[in-house]
């Protein structure tokens, strides 16, 4: 029997980060011609990380639109779209560009369906690599994660690996509201294999639901996009010396899946967040703000532990960058220190 | 297609008794043919005509459309000095021509998006008196169920009301983008004002909508003063019809609202023949400051203001117009004053008797075709159950 269904299965393949978002958005533009693209260079330039490859030559002028580098503008004009019946992705070359044109993201789309007393929603998409790259220095490596995250009337997600950014741009573009989607330029060459599930065309990850990467009983370590990867390394390395770690993909900054994080703790005891954004106000703050809140805190025997990238702007030089960001020793260090180790 | 838009505002007023206005017209004209005031033109070869033919029925649509607002715009004064309305109060009386004409010039089916000052433009859009009224006091009964406010009002193909300065621009270049993408002849009208007019985002607007030829007539309503700055102590050029550079532009004499519905037609059709964008600039005045809390007197004469009511009021050249050219009587207007009071009386005790929304409903409208989750209140243990 095992045999017989081993061949029926379709096999895994590898796919890289950035496919997985082109797969995504291809299926969704063929699904439904409401949606279309626009931004700085994504149509015949095919992308400026050539996420959109192909995506111009396949529909056209009208559903994938190359703009002026005008980020207010043309943010707001996607917002506009968006009020008027269709189903923009509006991508940010990076998101620190959204800077510019975070008032039409915040004002514009994320609070209207609630001022208008629920008659006006905004189905929009804002897309584009967020955090650090690498030697891209100080303004081109913002973690805007915390700042999406603190306002309702946004969803905000991050991907880590290729079934997620497939599954999550989905569900973002099907998603009558305004969603955040958070990529990340050093993942999209990165390859996964694809589960066959997400092979098909209505494969959707749910926003709002955290994934147990890999399941352990010491402790329990939170993070959101390349960083999980991390705490995967990490955890491999201290498998060996006996620490099990319950490595948690937030896949979702807002709506936080908190339960999935408090069960974990009510089961490992100890908890550790890994962010690559910056220390004050960010996202591992949220979490552990919210154990303390919740049933998770009697069960803890250390005080949560936060991992993040430096409270500094990014710095240029190889040795400081690579110190401003949390690197695999380091999330191994603040286990350990977690678990009086 | 002014007919649909006619019987749509109509729909909610009283109709006088068929014998008296049988008896009243039997002495009047039909219809009458006005000259009106040519517009300054920017790369245009033509422009709006300079005669246009008013219906007796349309003129006195026009007159009780203009008084409504006037006297809502007024009776809101007064609310918010008995401190029914709280917070921002833009008030737009003196701007009557202004969203009644836009209104007189496009369908129904077209669009239209504007800035703080919107409370004219909410009822020719389609809202009810009492609903913005309503809104503006916070009640359930509001045409936002009282979640908005004074900005932030909405109806259909009406995108607000909108608070932050110049963020419509970009959004009414976006609605026009959706119109072209759908292929259904539709324009949007994207309106600002003159301090407005400086924003970055605006410029931004214009080199899109002109790239893609977005059918998007953008419309500076020019009252001479952002808050409390004079328009040539803002701006470089005050010839905002002309800022859009590449853009074609025409100035209007935004207190006729003949010459509004004119040129606004002009425009759209310009629009809708898939020529890009077009902007008009209508010189307009208002007699309130800024808002609620600008006395307005501290950049401006009282002169000044006095004298625009005597020489250019909207309401009263239409008046003017119509009983000179014996399209309507005195006592006919009379009448409809004393309909449009009793609407506003009516409007305005609802607005001040309606519930609050019930406290329940703070966590709703977050998310749209969301299931209900709980939103967090000032603390851990409150929280407010959301509905979408």
């Amino acid at each position: 029997m095992a045999a017989v269904s081993g061949l029926m299965r379709r096999p895994l393949e590898q796919v890289t980060v950035r496919d997985a978002i082109n797969q995504g958005m291809d299926e969704e533009l063929e699904r439904d011609e409401k949606v279309f693209l626009l931004g700085e260079e994504v149509a015949q330039y095919d992308g400026a990380y050539k996420v959109s490859r192909g995506l111009w030559k396949k529909y056209g002028d009208k559903r994938i639109i190359d703009t002026p580098i005008s980020e207010m503008g043309f943010a707001g004009i996607a917002v506009g779209a968006a009020m008027a019946g269709l189903r923009p992705i509006c991508e940010f070359m990076t998101f620190n560009f959204s800077m510019q044109a975070i008032d039409q993201v915040i004002n514009s789309a994320a609070k209207t369906y609630y001022m208008s007393g629920g008659l006006q929603p905004v189905p929009i998409v804002f897309r584009g690599p967020n955090g650090a790259s690498a030697g891209v220095a100080a303004q081109h490596s913002q973690c805007f994660a915390a700042w999406y995250g603190h306002c309702p009337g946004l969803k905000v997600v991050s991907p880590w690996n290729s079934e997620d950014a497939k599954g999550l741009i989905k569900s973002a573009i099907r998603d009558n509201n305004p969603v955040v989607v958070l990529e990340n330029e050093l993942m999209y060459g990165v390859p996964f294999e694809l589960p066959s599930e997400a092979q098909s065309k209505d494969f959707l990850i749910p926003i709002g639901k955290a994934k147990i990467e890999r399941q352990g009983t010491h402790i329990t370590v939170v993070a959101h996009s390349r960083p999980v990867g991390h705490c995967l390394e990490a955890a491999t390395v201290l498998s060996k010396e006996g620490i099990e770690c319950e490595v948690i993909n937030m896949r979702t900054i807002r709506p936080m899946d908190i339960e999935t994080i408090e069960a974990s703790v009510m089961k490992t005891n100890h908890l550790v967040t890994v962010e690559g954004g910056w220390p004050q106000f960010g996202v591992g703050a949220e979490v552990c703000a919210r154990i303390m809140e919740g049933p998770a805190f009697n069960f803890l025997d250390a005080p949560a532990v936060r991992v993040t990238g430096a409270d500094v702007p990014m710095p240029y030089a190889k040795i400081l960058e690579d110190n401003s960001i949390p690197q695999v020793k380091d999330i191994i260090f603040a286990i350990k220190k977690t678990l009086n180790i | 297609m002014l007919t649909a838009a006619v019987s749509r505002v109509w729909s909610g007023v009283a109709q006088k008794p068929a014998s008296r206005v049988l008896v009243a017209s039997c002495n009047l004209s039909k219809d009458a043919t006005f000259e009106i005031k040519k517009c300054d033109l920017y790369r245009l070869e033509e422009g709006p005509p300079d005669t246009t033919v008013l219906t007796r029925e349309d003129g006195l649509k026009y007159y009780r459309m203009m008084q409504t607002i006037r006297r809502m715009e007024l009776r809101a004064d007064q609310l918010y000095k008995q401190k029914f309305i709280r917070g921002f109060c833009h008030l737009c009386d003196g701007q009557e021509a202004c969203c009644v004409g836009l209104e007189a010039g496009i369908n129904p089916t077209d669009h239209v998006i504007t800035s703080y000052r919107a409370h004219g433009l909410c009822y020719t859009r389609g809202l009810s008196v009492r609903s913005i009224l309503a809104e503006l006091t916070g009640r359930k009964g509001g045409c936002a169920k009282g979640k908005g406010g004074s900005m932030h009002m909405y109806a259909k193909n009406f995108y607000g009301g909108n608070g932050i300065v110049g963020a419509q621009g970009p959004l009414g270049a976006g609605i026009a983008l959706a119109c072209k993408y759908k292929g259904e002849n539709e324009v949007c009208l994207t309106l600002y004002g003159d301090g407005a007019a400086n924003q970055g985002q605006i410029a931004e607007a214009y080199n899109m909508a002109a790239l893609w030829k977005l059918p998007c007539v953008f419309i500076c309503e020019n009252n001479l003063y952002g808050m409390g700055t004079s328009a040539e102590r803002a701006a470089a050029s005050t010839d905002y019809y002309k800022r859009g550079n590449f853009i074609p532009g025409l100035r209007v004499d935004g207190m006729d609202v003949l010459c509004v519905r004119e040129a606004t037609r002009f425009a759209a059709d310009y629009c809708r023949s898939e020529k890009g964008p077009i902007v008009m600039e209508l010189l307009t005045y208002r007699y309130h400051g800024h808002s609620m809390s600008d006395p307005g007197v501290s950049y401006r004469t009282r002169q000044e203001i006095q004298s625009v009511r005597s020489k250019s009021d909207p309401i009263m050249l239409l008046k003017n117009r119509m009983v000179d050219s014996k399209l309507a009587t005195i006592e006919e207007f009379k009448e409809i004053d004393v309909e449009v009071r009793k609407e506003i009386d009516d409007a305005v005790h609802f607005a001040t008797t309606d519930p609050e929304p019930a406290l329940e409903e703070l966590g709703h409208h977050i998310y749209c075709d969301n299931p209900p989750f709980e939103v967090r209140g000032t603390s851990q243990w409150i929280k407010f159950k959301s509905l979408p």
